[in-house]
């Protein structure tokens, strides 16, 4: 029990060390505490500018939206009826997880060019979209098996079209699996690197995330690390903020099933 | 009831759309790219098989894949002892246990790419916090990070496969007289093997695709002595503007990981036959 606790201590303080120290770095100045490091973050030339938070805002936002749309349907679809191509078109989806991505980006670069879609935010959201759906679709399809059928066609009974009892009867009842997958989907967008830094190639469309990194990379000299850790924070910010609302209903998701004892 | 197959088939039509036009399609387009002299800019040109005997040639590309594998051999036996003992550590239900295990999860919320600018300050020798220790090693400052950053990923997991395991088991190996030692090593581990196997493929597989870590913290150096084959990969295309070469490297790389999950699985599987 002893060593539960001291062990456990020990581990959780060196798990939380690093967030709070960037916390606190980039409140530190020379003269004691301050904003100054985010104004420099947001001020001097090569950090963030509002155009790149509007940047990140919508390619989050567009890929959230654009998830739930596809993935709820995809998801009723697999879920309750039966079409020919089902199951292969599910195999096909899982197997994006099998296919690491930053193989297929270079290709994706292309093809994006072809379709006018270069160096466009819509381009990016389309396939960022693409790789949650593995998860997402997965997701969503047990969501609405775990309906009981019996909800939906009492619903069809009363003369409800399919369209309507998946918005009217299904959407409610698989709200929690929406929940997530919104999470995920905002998450994994708000944080993306390498599918921004191959697909964006003017500063005018980078995102946040991108912002940042140039503050490092396009350094030739000396790094402002106190306003890196600004940004960091300025990121993590928004993540850690849903987490803490989600972060029960997350563990539990992953760990139901659990014994008691 | 055709028309619900109909009607199925609809509400499945967005998902197909996009995975056959930004997965399937890429996908063979790789293939035909590494066929090509592909430059940034400029007409395509059939050349095969340039590209693939470009890709014995490269130096850079040989240090780097002999990198990246040492790396993912060393990520996955650290990344996998911790976030076992982790798991170990939390997964009874007792006083604390949702305070630490949200601890160790928590580094999880922060993107990656910002979590390699968080230790690149960390460990700097201009603001961090242990001056003189953070420039001597950019492999252990990156194992650290990576640590830090999916420990409790891989932790939680791991805590799923743990408690799929009945309590009785346990019991009755008590009851048998048998020291934690054997229990662990006769009933849990044999026991988690599925688990194991899909955190370790994932660890693997993660490490073998190591990009964000090194780009922004080591920037692939000193003297490209970090630099990844994802790296190399973003360089041929985006550096050397020779985009034929990058999907080469590409379908190279595709080939091997789909060779090393067969194996992986089949591999696995005679063992539990």
């Amino acid at each position: 029990m002893r060593t539960y606790w001291f062990t456990g201590t020990a581990l959780a303080i060196l798990f939380l060390f690093p967030l709070l120290w960037s916390g606190w770095a980039s409140v530190r100045t020379d003269t004691g505490f301050g904003t100054e490091n985010y104004v420099r973050l947001f001020t001097s030339g090569n950090g963030i500018q509002p155009v790149h938070v509007l940047n990140s805002v919508l390619v989050s936002t567009m890929t959230v939206a654009g998830t739930l749309v596809v993935s709820t349907f995809a998801g009723y679809a697999f879920g309750r009826f039966r079409f020919p191509g089902r199951d292969l078109l599910f195999l096909l989806t899982l197997a994006i997880l099998m296919v690491p991505y930053a193989t297929i980006l270079i290709a994706l670069y292309v093809l994006l060019g072809w379709l006018g879609l270069e160096d466009s935010l819509i381009g990016l959201s389309l396939v960022l979209i693409v790789f949650q759906l593995p998860f997402s679709v997965f997701m969503m399809r047990n969501s609405f098996e775990a309906v009981p059928i019996e909800l939906e066609e009492s619903a069809r009974v009363d003369g409800c079209t399919s369209f309507g009892t998946l918005v009217r009867i299904m959407l409610p009842a698989v709200r929690p699996g929406l929940v997530t997958v919104g999470l995920f989907a905002f998450l994994a967008s708000w944080s993306e690197f390498f599918a921004p830094l191959i697909l964006l190639n003017s500063t005018d469309k980078f995102t946040t995330v991108l912002a940042v990194v140039n503050m490092r990379t396009a350094s030739h000299g000396s790094i402002d690390y106190a306003a890196l850790e600004a940004g960091v924070v300025f990121m993590a910010a928004p993540c850690l903020v849903l987490f803490a609302f989600m972060q029960r209903s997350y563990v539990r998701g992953f760990t139901s099933g659990a014994l008691k004892g | 009831m055709r028309r619900r197959a109909v009607t199925g088939a609809l509400y499945a039509t967005p998902a197909a759309v996009l995975v056959g036009l930004f997965f399937v399609v890429p996908l063979l387009l790789v293939g035909w790219m590494s066929l090509n002299r592909w430059p940034l800019l400029g007409k395509p040109r059939f050349n095969a098989p340039a590209n693939y005997t470009g890709v014995v040639d490269n130096a850079l590309l040989t240090s780097a894949a002999w990198f990246t594998v040492q790396y993912t051999v060393l990520i996955t036996v650290l990344l996998f002892v911790v976030a076992f003992g982790l798991a170990l550590l939390v997964q009874n239900r007792r006083k604390g246990v949702g305070f630490f295990r949200t601890a160790f999860f928590l580094p999880m919320a922060v993107g990656f790419a910002s979590a390699s600018l968080l230790f690149l300050g960390l460990l700097s020798e201009e603001i961090g916090p242990f001056p003189g220790t953070g420039d001597s090693s950019a492999l252990g400052s990156a194992v650290l990070l990576v640590l830090w950053r999916f420990a409790g990923f891989n932790m939680l997991i791991l805590l799923t496969g743990l408690q799929a395991i009945p309590l009785d088991v346990y019991e009755a190996a008590r009851i048998d007289g048998a020291t934690r030692w054997q229990t662990f090593r006769r009933i849990t581990v044999p026991m988690m093997r599925p688990t194991i196997a899909l955190v370790l493929t994932m660890m693997t597989t993660g490490s073998l695709l190591a990009f964000d870590q090194f780009w922004i913290l080591t920037r692939g150096g000193p003297d490209n002595s970090t630099t990844s084959l994802v790296m190399v990969i973003y360089r041929e295309a985006f550096i050397r503007l020779d985009l034929g070469s990058a999907a080469g490297i590409s379908v190279v790389l595709l080939v091997l990981l789909a060779v090393f999950s067969t194996v992986q699985l089949a591999v696995l599987r005679r063992r539990s036959a």
